[in-house]
């Protein structure tokens, strides 16, 4: 019975590379997966990685520190590809991830040009987004094992 | 609360966590270079400052 079903349990290593390919396809997924947790939740994907401390510390100080930004009446800026600097700064702010979302539901974010603090809520809102985005990468390498 | 030099320690102290915990694992290094950033943001902040006061806007 020579036919040609292929033996794709050991010796053409066929079975191998399959699997392989299916691992590294589940893991690159897993990956993925985890980045868009990290980025909507800050701390999530740490957490989900088991670095407990470091999770929470994320889940606390990013959301309070974008939540101090809108209470200094800081903007949440429009993607405006016009104005260079302002899209940019709109890209920052979605840094944050879910807590733009709700804020911009709740009408928060607005800005407010004539208060006192209004550049110091730009760069509260716009750091805590850009922090966000380090820890998603930090989240990325534990996962790949680089740290 | 419109103290620039309470938001700018509240903003340091933020920056200097994240960036500690990002850093370093260990709590005392966490601890270490968390406390050098924070007290290099407040002591450039306050040089800047002073080096610009002669400065008319």
């Amino acid at each position: 019975m020579g036919d040609s079903v292929p033996d794709t349990r050991g010796g053409s290593g066929k079975l191998t590379a399959v699997r392989a390919t299916a691992a590294e396809e589940t893991q690159s997924g897993t990956l993925v997966l985890l980045c868009l947790a990290s980025w909507a939740i800050p701390g999530a994907g740490h957490l989900w990685l088991g670095r407990r401390t470091k999770g929470l510390i994320f889940l606390v100080a990013l959301p309070l520190m974008f939540a101090l930004g809108l209470a200094l009446q800081g903007r949440l800026f429009p993607f405006d590809l016009n104005e260079p600097l302002v899209g940019l700064a709109a890209i920052a702010d979605l840094g944050i991830g879910i807590p733009y979302f709700i804020a911009s539901t709740l009408g928060y974010g607005g800005g407010e040009v004539r208060a006192v603090t209004y550049e110091y809520g730009n760069a509260y809102l716009i750091v805590a987004g850009l922090l966000n985005l380090l820890v998603v990468i930090d989240a990325f390498d534990v996962a790949m094992g680089r740290k | 609360m419109r103290s620039h030099l309470v938001l700018l320690v509240i903003f340091a102290f933020f920056v200097s966590l994240v960036f500690a915990v990002i850093a370093k694992d260990d709590l005392r290094e966490q601890v270490r270079f968390g406390g050098m950033m924070f007290g290099g943001f407040l002591a450039s902040a306050l040089m800047l400052g002073w080096l610009m006061y002669p400065f008319p806007l």
